[in-house]
C-alpha cells in the first residue's frame, strides 16, 4: 500500500517514519502529477495558511478537491479538510462536513499531551495537542472519535480522517493503522465495482 | 491527564515548522505581510539585526507594545527575542503568550557566563551554534530547536553557511563513532556527553536546527536547504529589500522547492535589489555577533 505525505511544509518526516512502521509504502508528495500513484494521503501538520498557500500555487487545492483518495489530515490536516473555518469565508479541500476552530485550545504555552480514549479502539493513544484545532460542529455523516475537555479532537467520514493532533511525534501507531484500514477497505471497494 | 511544556510539546512545535520560512517584523503591518506570503512564523522585534547594528548601542528585548500588537494582527506563530541570560525578559514574554522565544546573541547579552535554564519554561527556545559543541550546550540547557548564528544583519551567506556545514559534519562524524571515543569527543568539544550519545542513537541532531543569519535571497534559503536546514529565518532580508511583498513569497517558495531551480530563477527575475551586504572581514571581532555565546 502506498501512502502519500503532502510534502510542502511541515512534519512530513514524522509521518513517513510511521507509515514504514505500519508497513507502508511512504510517498513524499510535492508535484500532483504523483497523486496518481497512491493509494490514500497524509495532510500533515504545519501551518495551514502557510500550506494553503502553496497548495493553491502547485494545484493541489483544484487536484485534490476533485480527488477520490482517502485522506487523514493531522492538525493543520484537518483545517485544510473541513467544510468551514470559523473566521474564514470558506473551507479549502471541503472534505469533511465539520466546522474546525483554529488555535482552540490556546497558544503554544498551553499545547499539551494526553492519552486519548478512541471510539471503538482498546488501546489508548498518545496525543500531543500543538496550538490545535478543534472540531466545533460535526454533521451527520460524520462519526466522532475522541473528545478532550468536551471539544470535539477526532472524526471521520467514509474516506476522510481528521484529528486536531499529532500522533506522529509520539510512537504511537493507532491512528495510522486506523487509516490504513481505511485505504485498505477503499482499494477493496474499487476492485469489486 | 493533561501535560503542558514537556519536551515533547516544545520540540513537536518546532518540527511543524519544518520546511518554511521565520521573517523577523517590527510591526502588525509587516506580520500581515510575512503571513499571507506563507510564513510559518514570526519574529516580533524592535529593530532588524542590520539597523541594531547601524544604531549602536545596548540591544534590549522588543517593547512588549509591538510583540502585543504582531501577535493580535497574526494568527501564525509569533516569537520574540530576549538577551542572553536574561531571565526576566524571558518571563515577561513567556507570561505574554508569546509561542516561541529566541535567546539571542542578536540582542547585548545581559549574561556573559550562563544562558538561560531553558527546561524550566513552559514556552519553547531556540538558540544560535556554530558548532556541535553549542548545539549540544544549548539542547542540554533544554532549547527546544536550533539555528545556525551565521552572521546576522549582513545579507551574506557565508557565515551561516560555515555554522551549518560544521554542525552537519559533526552530527555525520558523531553517528559513525565508536562508544568508547564518544567521551573524549564530548570533552573536546564542551559537549555533555548523554547529549551526544542521543546524536550518535539517532544518527541526527534532537531537534531542528534552521538556517539565519545572512539570509539575503531566494537563492540564499534555497541554499541553505541543501545544506541540509530544517527551514529558514529571514532578519533583514525581507524588509530591507526593494519590494518585500514579493520578495517575502519569492523566499517562501524557494525554501519549499530548493531543488527547482528553474522555478528559482523565475522568482529571482522579478525582484528587486537584495539588501546590501557587509563583508565579514570588515567587521572587527567585537562587532561580530556570533561571538556572543558560551
Amino acid at each position: 500500500m502506498k501512502i502519500g505525505i503532502l510534502a510542502l511544509q511541515g512534519a512530513v518526516r514524522e509521518h513517513h517514519r510511521m507509515v514504514e512502521a505500519c508497513g507502508g509504502e511512504a510517498v513524499l508528495i510535492r508535484k500532483v502529477e504523483t497523486l496518481s500513484e497512491i493509494d490514500g494521503l497524509i495532510l500533515p501538520g504545519g501551518e495551514s495558511t502557510a500550506i494553503r498557500r502553496l497548495m493553491d500555487r502547485y494545484g493541489f487545492t483544484e487536484a485534490l478537491r476533485s480527488s477520490g483518495l482517502p485522506m487523514f489530515g493531522t492538525c493543520a490536516g484537518v483545517i485544510l479538510l473541513a467544510k468551514e473555518v470559523v473566521g474564514q469565508e470558506t473551507g479549502h479541500l471541503n472534505k469533511l462536513d465539520i466546522t474546525v476552530e483554529r488555535n482552540s485550545f490556546g497558544r503554544q504555552v498551553d499545547s499539551f499531551e494526553v492519552e486519548l480514549e478512541v471510539r471503538g479502539l482498546e488501546e489508548r493513544a498518545l496525543a500531543v495537542f500543538i496550538r490545535a484545532p478543534h472540531i466545533a460542529v460535526a454533521g451527520n455523516d460524520v462519526q466522532v472519535l475522541s473528545e478532550v475537555d468536551g471539544k470535539i479532537v477526532a472524526v471521520r467520514s467514509d474516506r476522510h480522517l481528521g484529528i486536531s493532533f499529532h500522533p506522529e511525534l509520539t510512537d504511537s501507531l493507532v491512528f495510522h493503522k486506523y487509516f490504513m484500514d481505511m485505504v485498505k477497505e477503499n482499494i477493496s471497494k474499487k476492485m469489486s465495482v | 491527564m493533561q501535560q503542558t511544556g514537556t519536551e515533547r510539546v516544545k520540540r513537536g512545535m518546532a518540527e511543524m515548522q519544518k520546511g518554511g520560512v521565520i521573517m523577523d517584523v517590527v510591526n502588525a503591518e509587516q506580520a500581515r505581510v510575512a503571513e499571507a506570503a506563507g510564513a510559518v512564523a514570526v519574529m516580533a522585534l524592535e529593530r532588524v539585526p542590520s539597523d541594531i547594528r547601524a544604531a549602536g548601542g545596548v540591544a534590549r528585548a522588543c517593547d512588549p507594545r509591538i510583540v502585543e500588537d504582531v501577535m493580535n494582527a497574526v494568527s501564525i506563530p509569533v516569537m520574540a527575542k530576549c538577551r542572553i541570560g536574561h531571565i526576566t525578559e524571558a518571563r515577561v514574554l513567556e507570561a505574554m503568550g508569546v509561542d516561541y522565544i529566541d535567546e539571542s546573541e542578536v540582542l547585548t547579552p545581559a549574561d556573559e557566563v550562563f544562558h538561560l535554564k531553558k527546561d524550566d519554561y513552559t514556552v519553547p527556545f531556540v538558540c544560535g551554534c556554530r558548532n556541535i559543541g553549542e548545539a549540544a550546550r544549548r539542547i542540554a540547557e533544554g532549547a527546544a530547536m536550533l539555528r545556525t548564528k551565521g552572521e546576522p544583519g549582513t545579507g551574506n551567506i557565508v557565515e551561516a553557511v560555515r555554522h551549518m556545514r560544521m554542525v552537519n559534519q559533526q552530527v555525520r562524524q558523531i553517528a559513525v563513532m565508536s562508544d568508547d571515543e564518544l567521551m573524549t569527543e564530548a570533552k573536546n568539544h564542551g559537549a555533555p556527553y548523554d547529549i551526544l550519545k542521543e546524536i550518535k542513537a539517532h544518527g541526527k541532531l534532537p531537534v531542528v536546527n534552521f538556517a539565519a543569519g545572512g539570509v539575503a535571497t531566494p537563492q540564499d534559503a534555497a541554499l541553505m536547504m541543501e545544506l541540509g536546514a530544517d527551514g529558514v529565518f529571514v532578519g533583514s532580508g525581507v524588509f530591507k529589500s526593494d519590494n518585500p511583498e514579493k520578495f517575502a513569497k519569492a523566499i517562501v517558495e524557494a525554501t519549499t522547492h530548493y531543488q527547482d531551480y528553474e522555478l528559482i530563477g523565475k522568482l529571482a527575475k522579478e525582484l528587486g535589489t537584495a539588501m546590501k551586504g557587509l563583508d565579514i572581514n570588515q567587521l572587527s571581532l567585537e562587532d561580530r555577533m556570533q561571538e556572543r555565546g558560551w
